[in-house]
Protein backbone atom coordinates (compact mmCIF):
# COMPACT_ATOMS: atom_id res chain seq x y z
CA UNK A 1 0.00 0.00 0.00
CA UNK A 2 1.53 3.35 -1.15
CA UNK A 3 1.91 5.97 2.35
CA UNK A 4 0.37 8.96 1.94
CA UNK A 5 2.83 11.01 0.86
CA UNK A 6 3.45 8.94 -2.34
CA UNK A 7 0.24 8.79 -3.34
CA UNK A 8 0.21 12.98 -3.00
CA UNK A 9 3.41 12.67 -5.39
CA UNK A 10 2.22 10.86 -7.64
CA UNK A 11 -1.10 13.05 -8.19
CA UNK A 12 0.91 15.92 -8.81
CA UNK A 13 2.76 14.17 -11.09
CA UNK A 14 -0.43 13.22 -12.65
CA UNK A 15 -1.68 16.85 -12.83
CA UNK A 16 1.54 18.28 -14.22
CA UNK A 17 1.52 15.65 -17.34
CA UNK A 18 -2.53 16.21 -17.99
CA UNK A 19 -1.27 20.46 -18.06
CA UNK A 20 1.25 19.05 -20.47
CA UNK A 21 -0.89 17.21 -22.61
CA UNK A 22 -3.52 19.51 -22.63
CA UNK A 23 -0.95 22.00 -24.10
CA UNK A 24 0.12 20.02 -26.80
CA UNK A 25 -3.56 19.37 -27.57
CA UNK A 26 -4.24 22.97 -27.81
CA UNK A 27 -1.47 23.33 -30.04
CA UNK A 28 -2.11 21.11 -32.36
CA UNK A 29 -5.62 22.67 -32.36
CA UNK A 30 -4.21 25.67 -33.07
CA UNK A 31 -1.69 24.39 -35.91
CA UNK A 32 -4.34 21.61 -37.54
CA UNK A 33 -6.30 25.25 -38.57
CA UNK A 34 -3.51 26.34 -39.96
CA UNK A 35 -2.54 23.50 -41.75
CA UNK A 36 -6.29 22.84 -43.03
CA UNK A 37 -6.39 26.67 -44.19
CA UNK A 38 -3.09 25.42 -46.44
CA UNK A 39 -4.51 22.12 -47.84
CA UNK A 40 -7.55 24.05 -48.86
CA UNK A 41 -5.78 26.97 -50.33
CA UNK A 42 -3.50 24.51 -52.55
CA UNK A 43 -6.16 22.31 -53.69
CA UNK A 44 -7.57 24.90 -56.76
CA UNK A 45 -4.41 24.65 -58.10
CA UNK A 46 -4.10 20.32 -57.51
CA UNK A 47 -7.55 20.20 -58.91
CA UNK A 48 -6.85 22.73 -62.22
CA UNK A 49 -3.84 21.29 -62.86
CA UNK A 50 -5.68 17.52 -62.76
CA UNK A 51 -8.01 19.35 -65.35
CA UNK A 52 -5.38 20.55 -67.63
CA UNK A 53 -3.74 17.27 -67.82
CA UNK A 54 -6.71 15.52 -68.35
CA UNK A 55 -7.57 17.05 -71.32
CA UNK A 56 -4.25 16.95 -72.89
CA UNK A 57 -3.87 13.24 -71.67
CA UNK A 58 -6.83 12.46 -74.23
CA UNK A 59 -5.14 14.02 -77.24
CA UNK A 60 -1.94 11.34 -76.34
CA UNK A 61 -4.39 8.51 -75.76
CA UNK A 62 -2.70 5.38 -77.74
CA UNK A 63 0.13 7.37 -79.13
CA UNK A 64 3.34 5.94 -78.92
CA UNK A 65 5.57 9.07 -78.31
CA UNK A 66 3.13 9.55 -75.46
CA UNK A 67 5.89 11.33 -72.55
CA UNK A 68 7.55 8.67 -70.17
CA UNK A 69 6.21 9.78 -67.26
CA UNK A 70 3.17 9.19 -68.36
CA UNK A 71 3.49 5.80 -70.57
CA UNK A 72 5.75 4.20 -68.06
CA UNK A 73 9.12 2.27 -68.94
CA UNK A 74 7.30 -0.76 -69.84
CA UNK A 75 8.69 -2.12 -67.20
CA UNK A 76 7.73 -2.44 -63.58
CA UNK A 77 10.74 -4.22 -62.03
CA UNK A 78 11.81 -1.72 -59.50
CA UNK A 79 9.85 -0.11 -57.16
CA UNK A 80 10.39 3.00 -55.57
CA UNK A 81 8.46 3.85 -52.45
CA UNK A 82 8.49 7.45 -51.02
CA UNK A 83 7.37 7.60 -47.62
CA UNK A 84 5.83 10.72 -46.03
CA UNK A 85 5.55 11.19 -42.45
CA UNK A 86 5.86 13.45 -39.42
CA UNK A 87 9.10 14.75 -37.82
CA UNK A 88 7.54 14.06 -34.55
CA UNK A 89 6.01 11.46 -32.38
CA UNK A 90 3.12 11.67 -29.90
CA UNK A 91 0.25 11.73 -32.55
CA UNK A 92 -1.55 8.58 -32.21
CA UNK A 93 -1.26 5.83 -34.53
CA UNK A 94 -0.41 8.52 -37.65
CA UNK A 95 3.13 7.21 -38.32
CA UNK A 96 2.83 3.98 -37.80
CA UNK A 97 -0.24 3.69 -40.12
CA UNK A 98 1.64 5.16 -42.95
CA UNK A 99 4.94 3.17 -42.45
CA UNK A 100 2.47 0.05 -42.29
CA UNK A 101 1.05 0.67 -45.42
CA UNK A 102 4.79 1.27 -46.91
CA UNK A 103 5.86 -1.77 -45.21
CA UNK A 104 3.08 -4.23 -46.26
CA UNK A 105 3.28 -2.96 -49.80
CA UNK A 106 7.14 -3.62 -49.67
CA UNK A 107 6.47 -7.19 -48.20
CA UNK A 108 4.26 -8.08 -51.12
CA UNK A 109 6.19 -6.11 -53.88
CA UNK A 110 9.69 -8.71 -52.83
CA UNK A 111 7.55 -11.47 -52.68
CA UNK A 112 6.31 -11.02 -56.28
CA UNK A 113 10.24 -10.65 -56.66
CA UNK A 114 10.20 -6.95 -57.13
CA UNK A 115 13.46 -4.92 -56.56
CA UNK A 116 12.28 -2.03 -54.15
CA UNK A 117 13.67 1.47 -53.16
CA UNK A 118 12.45 3.46 -50.53
CA UNK A 119 12.94 7.11 -49.60
CA UNK A 120 11.59 8.61 -46.43
CA UNK A 121 10.60 11.27 -45.43
CA UNK A 122 10.23 12.96 -42.39
CA UNK A 123 12.23 10.75 -39.50
CA UNK A 124 9.34 9.04 -38.17
CA UNK A 125 8.80 7.14 -41.20
CA UNK A 126 12.16 5.71 -41.68
CA UNK A 127 12.67 4.96 -37.47
CA UNK A 128 9.44 2.49 -38.29
CA UNK A 129 10.66 1.12 -41.28
CA UNK A 130 14.43 0.64 -40.96
CA UNK A 131 14.20 -1.93 -38.82
CA UNK A 132 13.28 -4.56 -41.87
CA UNK A 133 13.49 -2.14 -44.70
CA UNK A 134 17.01 -0.50 -43.69
CA UNK A 135 19.06 -1.61 -46.43
CA UNK A 136 16.36 -0.31 -49.14
CA UNK A 137 16.14 3.14 -47.91
CA UNK A 138 18.22 5.04 -50.34
CA UNK A 139 17.08 8.45 -48.77
CA UNK A 140 16.14 10.39 -45.79
CA UNK A 141 14.68 14.02 -46.81
CA UNK A 142 14.22 15.69 -43.09
CA UNK A 143 11.88 18.73 -43.14
CA UNK A 144 12.66 18.94 -39.38
CA UNK A 145 14.09 22.70 -39.84
CA UNK A 146 10.92 23.48 -41.66
CA UNK A 147 7.98 25.04 -40.25
CA UNK A 148 5.80 25.56 -42.65
CA UNK A 149 5.69 23.17 -45.89
CA UNK A 150 6.34 25.51 -49.13
CA UNK A 151 6.02 24.77 -52.97
CA UNK A 152 9.81 24.45 -52.75
CA UNK A 153 10.31 21.67 -50.44
CA UNK A 154 8.08 19.25 -52.49
CA UNK A 155 9.66 20.73 -55.62
CA UNK A 156 12.86 19.43 -54.41
CA UNK A 157 11.36 16.08 -53.60
CA UNK A 158 10.11 15.90 -56.95
CA UNK A 159 13.66 17.33 -58.11
CA UNK A 160 15.27 13.87 -56.76
CA UNK A 161 12.82 11.10 -57.58
CA UNK A 162 12.87 13.12 -61.21
CA UNK A 163 16.69 12.74 -61.72
CA UNK A 164 16.35 9.00 -60.48
CA UNK A 165 13.68 8.11 -62.98
CA UNK A 166 15.42 9.84 -66.02
CA UNK A 167 18.76 7.87 -64.70
CA UNK A 168 16.49 4.58 -64.92
CA UNK A 169 17.02 3.71 -61.08
CA UNK A 170 13.20 2.56 -60.99
CA UNK A 171 9.83 2.14 -63.45
CA UNK A 172 6.92 2.63 -60.63
CA UNK A 173 7.14 5.33 -57.74
CA UNK A 174 4.28 5.31 -55.09
CA UNK A 175 3.77 8.20 -52.53
CA UNK A 176 2.93 7.09 -49.12
CA UNK A 177 1.23 9.91 -46.94
CA UNK A 178 -1.82 10.16 -44.81
CA UNK A 179 -5.17 11.67 -46.40
CA UNK A 180 -6.77 14.12 -43.76
CA UNK A 181 -11.15 13.65 -43.92
CA UNK A 182 -11.62 14.87 -40.07
CA UNK A 183 -10.02 15.13 -36.71
CA UNK A 184 -10.80 11.86 -35.86
CA UNK A 185 -10.26 10.14 -39.42
CA UNK A 186 -6.73 9.99 -41.45
CA UNK A 187 -6.58 7.50 -43.59
CA UNK A 188 -3.42 6.33 -44.84
CA UNK A 189 -3.01 6.20 -49.16
CA UNK A 190 -0.81 4.84 -51.47
CA UNK A 191 -0.93 7.13 -54.65
CA UNK A 192 1.25 6.09 -57.76
CA UNK A 193 3.12 8.66 -59.06
CA UNK A 194 5.20 7.57 -61.90
CA UNK A 195 3.70 6.18 -64.53
CA UNK A 196 1.00 9.22 -63.74
CA UNK A 197 -2.65 7.59 -63.71
CA UNK A 198 -4.63 10.60 -65.01
CA UNK A 199 -8.01 10.54 -64.28
CA UNK A 200 -10.00 9.43 -67.28
CA UNK A 201 -12.50 11.80 -68.25
CA UNK A 202 -15.90 11.62 -70.67
CA UNK A 203 -14.47 11.44 -73.53
CA UNK A 204 -17.70 11.92 -75.87
CA UNK A 205 -18.42 15.66 -73.51
CA UNK A 206 -14.90 16.31 -73.54
CA UNK A 207 -13.86 16.01 -76.89
CA UNK A 208 -15.70 19.04 -78.71
CA UNK A 209 -14.05 21.51 -75.94
CA UNK A 210 -10.52 19.81 -76.31
CA UNK A 211 -10.54 19.63 -80.30
CA UNK A 212 -10.67 23.43 -81.24
CA UNK A 213 -7.45 24.36 -78.00
CA UNK A 214 -4.55 25.94 -79.74
CA UNK A 215 -1.20 25.02 -78.16
CA UNK A 216 1.64 27.40 -77.86
CA UNK A 217 4.40 25.16 -77.70
CA UNK A 218 2.78 22.05 -79.12
CA UNK A 219 0.98 19.86 -76.93
CA UNK A 220 3.82 17.12 -76.68
CA UNK A 221 6.13 20.06 -75.29
CA UNK A 222 3.51 21.49 -72.89
CA UNK A 223 2.86 18.19 -71.25
CA UNK A 224 6.29 16.95 -71.23
CA UNK A 225 6.69 20.79 -68.93
CA UNK A 226 3.34 19.71 -67.38
CA UNK A 227 3.92 16.29 -65.96
CA UNK A 228 7.16 16.88 -64.10
CA UNK A 229 5.28 19.65 -62.32
CA UNK A 230 2.06 17.36 -61.65
CA UNK A 231 4.92 15.15 -59.51
CA UNK A 232 5.76 18.55 -57.42
CA UNK A 233 2.48 19.05 -57.21
CA UNK A 234 1.09 15.61 -56.17
CA UNK A 235 4.06 15.62 -53.48
CA UNK A 236 3.00 19.14 -52.18
CA UNK A 237 -0.66 18.10 -52.11
CA UNK A 238 0.12 14.88 -50.15
CA UNK A 239 2.85 16.87 -47.81
CA UNK A 240 -0.24 19.68 -46.48
CA UNK A 241 -2.57 16.67 -46.32
CA UNK A 242 -0.26 14.89 -43.90
CA UNK A 243 0.64 18.38 -41.90
CA UNK A 244 -3.14 18.38 -41.43
CA UNK A 245 -3.46 14.67 -40.72
CA UNK A 246 -0.60 14.79 -38.02
CA UNK A 247 -2.06 18.11 -36.50
CA UNK A 248 -5.52 16.12 -36.17
CA UNK A 249 -4.03 12.89 -35.19
CA UNK A 250 -1.94 14.73 -32.14
CA UNK A 251 -4.86 16.36 -31.00
CA UNK A 252 -7.38 13.31 -30.88
CA UNK A 253 -4.83 11.71 -29.52
CA UNK A 254 -3.52 14.50 -26.54
CA UNK A 255 -7.53 14.78 -26.13
CA UNK A 256 -7.97 11.43 -24.85
CA UNK A 257 -4.46 11.98 -23.03
CA UNK A 258 -5.88 14.62 -21.06
CA UNK A 259 -8.99 12.81 -20.60
CA UNK A 260 -6.98 9.00 -19.24
CA UNK A 261 -5.22 11.71 -17.17
CA UNK A 262 -8.41 13.48 -15.81
CA UNK A 263 -9.29 9.54 -15.04
CA UNK A 264 -6.15 8.64 -12.98
CA UNK A 265 -6.40 11.71 -11.20
CA UNK A 266 -10.16 10.84 -9.99
CA UNK A 267 -9.17 7.49 -8.78
CA UNK A 268 -5.67 8.17 -6.87
CA UNK A 269 -8.09 11.28 -5.40
CA UNK A 270 -10.47 8.77 -4.16
CA UNK A 271 -8.10 6.19 -2.66
CA UNK A 272 -5.57 9.11 -1.03
CA UNK A 273 -8.95 10.23 1.08
CA UNK A 274 -9.87 6.46 1.73
CA UNK A 275 -6.56 6.10 3.61
CA UNK A 276 -6.38 9.21 5.30
CA UNK A 277 -9.60 9.09 6.81
CA UNK A 278 -8.46 5.01 7.69
CA UNK A 279 -5.82 6.70 9.10
CA UNK A 280 -7.48 8.80 11.30
CA UNK A 281 -10.01 6.59 12.08
CA UNK A 282 -6.73 4.27 13.50
CA UNK A 283 -5.35 6.88 15.14
CA UNK A 284 -8.87 7.38 17.07
CA UNK A 285 -9.16 3.77 18.01
CA UNK A 286 -5.08 4.14 19.50
CA UNK A 287 -6.37 7.07 21.27
CA UNK A 288 -9.90 5.61 22.87
CA UNK A 289 -8.89 2.34 23.53
CA UNK A 290 -6.03 3.94 25.30
CA UNK A 291 -8.13 6.01 27.29
CA UNK A 292 -10.63 3.00 27.88
CA UNK A 293 -7.58 0.79 29.55
CA UNK A 294 -7.19 3.58 32.00
CA UNK B 1 -16.11 49.95 -71.14
CA UNK B 2 -14.25 46.81 -72.39
CA UNK B 3 -16.53 43.16 -71.91
CA UNK B 4 -15.62 41.28 -68.50
CA UNK B 5 -14.53 38.13 -68.45
CA UNK B 6 -13.23 35.99 -65.06
CA UNK B 7 -9.83 35.47 -64.40
CA UNK B 8 -8.26 33.17 -61.86
CA UNK B 9 -4.52 33.34 -60.64
CA UNK B 10 -3.39 30.62 -58.88
CA UNK B 11 0.12 29.41 -57.50
CA UNK B 12 0.01 25.60 -55.31
CA UNK B 13 -0.22 27.93 -51.94
CA UNK B 14 -2.76 29.55 -52.69
CA UNK B 15 -5.54 31.43 -54.86
CA UNK B 16 -4.26 35.27 -55.55
CA UNK B 17 -7.28 36.37 -57.56
CA UNK B 18 -10.45 35.68 -58.93
CA UNK B 19 -12.36 38.40 -60.23
CA UNK B 20 -13.57 40.39 -63.30
CA UNK B 21 -11.08 42.06 -65.73
CA UNK B 22 -11.04 43.32 -69.01
CA UNK B 23 -8.09 42.03 -70.23
CA UNK B 24 -4.59 40.27 -69.21
CA UNK B 25 -1.47 40.54 -70.44
CA UNK B 26 0.48 37.15 -69.87
CA UNK B 27 4.26 36.59 -70.26
CA UNK B 28 4.08 33.42 -73.11
CA UNK B 29 7.12 30.90 -73.18
CA UNK B 30 7.01 32.54 -77.29
CA UNK B 31 6.11 35.88 -76.04
CA UNK B 32 3.65 37.99 -74.42
CA UNK B 33 0.39 38.06 -75.42
CA UNK B 34 -3.05 39.82 -74.36
CA UNK B 35 -6.39 38.06 -73.93
CA UNK B 36 -9.59 39.71 -73.52
CA UNK B 37 -13.48 38.50 -73.46
CA UNK B 38 -14.06 35.90 -76.02
CA UNK B 39 -10.24 34.34 -76.99
CA UNK B 40 -10.23 31.11 -78.38
CA UNK B 41 -9.71 28.23 -75.96
CA UNK B 42 -5.78 28.44 -75.89
CA UNK B 43 -3.09 27.34 -74.12
CA UNK B 44 0.34 28.69 -73.07
CA UNK B 45 3.49 27.52 -70.90
CA UNK B 46 4.76 30.59 -69.57
CA UNK B 47 8.28 32.00 -68.40
CA UNK B 48 9.46 34.39 -65.68
CA UNK B 49 7.89 37.96 -66.09
CA UNK B 50 5.35 40.30 -65.48
CA UNK B 51 1.30 39.96 -65.67
CA UNK B 52 -0.72 42.36 -65.98
CA UNK B 53 -4.34 42.71 -65.10
CA UNK B 54 -6.64 45.13 -66.47
CA UNK B 55 -9.36 45.00 -63.77
CA UNK B 56 -12.81 46.54 -64.50
CA UNK B 57 -12.50 49.89 -62.62
CA UNK B 58 -9.89 50.18 -64.87
CA UNK B 59 -7.06 50.25 -62.01
CA UNK B 60 -3.93 47.60 -63.33
CA UNK B 61 -2.42 45.03 -61.16
CA UNK B 62 0.95 43.79 -62.03
CA UNK B 63 2.47 40.23 -60.79
CA UNK B 64 5.22 38.62 -61.18
CA UNK B 65 5.04 35.32 -62.06
CA UNK B 66 7.28 32.15 -62.16
CA UNK B 67 7.09 28.95 -64.15
CA UNK B 68 3.28 27.55 -64.42
CA UNK B 69 0.92 28.40 -67.69
CA UNK B 70 -2.49 29.82 -69.25
CA UNK B 71 -4.85 28.55 -69.93
CA UNK B 72 -7.59 30.13 -72.05
CA UNK B 73 -10.78 28.52 -71.98
CA UNK B 74 -14.72 29.22 -73.15
CA UNK B 75 -15.39 30.47 -68.93
CA UNK B 76 -12.09 32.95 -68.33
CA UNK B 77 -8.45 32.61 -67.99
CA UNK B 78 -6.78 30.64 -65.27
CA UNK B 79 -3.19 30.90 -64.78
CA UNK B 80 -1.12 28.55 -62.81
CA UNK B 81 2.18 29.73 -61.22
CA UNK B 82 4.90 28.01 -59.69
CA UNK B 83 5.23 31.61 -57.68
CA UNK B 84 3.25 34.49 -58.08
CA UNK B 85 3.81 37.69 -56.07
CA UNK B 86 2.46 41.12 -56.31
CA UNK B 87 4.75 43.25 -57.83
CA UNK B 88 4.04 45.65 -55.38
CA UNK B 89 5.60 43.57 -52.26
CA UNK B 90 8.47 43.74 -54.35
CA UNK B 91 10.62 46.66 -53.80
CA UNK B 92 13.88 46.92 -55.68
CA UNK B 93 16.17 47.86 -53.19
CA UNK B 94 14.95 44.85 -50.74
CA UNK B 95 15.75 43.00 -54.15
CA UNK B 96 19.10 44.24 -54.36
CA UNK B 97 19.72 43.54 -50.24
CA UNK B 98 18.25 39.57 -51.14
CA UNK B 99 20.62 39.47 -54.26
CA UNK B 100 23.74 40.35 -52.35
CA UNK B 101 22.83 37.78 -49.55
CA UNK B 102 21.93 35.20 -52.10
CA UNK B 103 25.62 36.08 -54.03
CA UNK B 104 27.62 35.82 -50.77
CA UNK B 105 25.59 32.90 -49.43
CA UNK B 106 27.37 31.09 -53.33
CA UNK B 107 30.53 32.08 -52.02
CA UNK B 108 29.88 31.07 -48.58
CA UNK B 109 29.04 27.93 -48.99
CA UNK B 110 30.97 24.68 -48.09
CA UNK B 111 28.83 21.64 -49.47
CA UNK B 112 27.73 21.19 -52.92
CA UNK B 113 24.32 20.88 -52.01
CA UNK B 114 24.35 24.17 -49.80
CA UNK B 115 25.95 25.70 -52.93
CA UNK B 116 23.60 24.45 -55.46
CA UNK B 117 20.74 26.07 -53.60
CA UNK B 118 21.72 29.30 -53.09
CA UNK B 119 23.08 29.58 -56.74
CA UNK B 120 19.24 28.46 -57.22
CA UNK B 121 18.26 31.06 -55.21
CA UNK B 122 20.34 33.50 -56.90
CA UNK B 123 18.82 32.78 -60.17
CA UNK B 124 15.76 33.41 -59.36
CA UNK B 125 16.32 36.58 -57.63
CA UNK B 126 17.93 37.86 -60.82
CA UNK B 127 14.94 36.83 -63.13
CA UNK B 128 13.09 38.53 -60.63
CA UNK B 129 14.82 41.72 -60.92
CA UNK B 130 15.02 41.57 -64.81
CA UNK B 131 12.04 41.56 -65.31
CA UNK B 132 11.02 44.44 -63.04
CA UNK B 133 13.58 46.50 -65.09
CA UNK B 134 12.16 45.17 -68.06
CA UNK B 135 8.87 46.01 -66.95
Amino acid sequence: MPSLKDLRNRIASVKATQKITKAMQMVAAAKLRRAQEAAEAARPYAERMGEVLANLAVAFEGRDDAPKLMSGTGNDQVHLLVVATAERGLCGGFNTNIAKLARDKARSLIAQGKQVKIICVGKKGYDAIKREFGSLVIKVVDLRSVKNVGFSDAHEIAGTVLSMYEAGEFDVCTLFYSEFQSVIAQIPTALQLIPAVLPKKDAAADAGASAVYEYEPDEAEILEDLLPRNISVQIFRALLENSASEQGARMSAMDNATRNAGDMIDKLTISYNRQRQAQITTELIEIISGAEAL
Amino acid sequence: MAEVFQFELVSPERLLLSEEVTQVVVPGTEGEFGVLKNHSPFMSTIKPGILKVHKADGSVTEFFVRGGFADVAVGGLTVLAEQAVPVSDLKPEVLAQQIKDAQEDVSDAKDPEAKRKAQETLAQLLEVEQALKAA
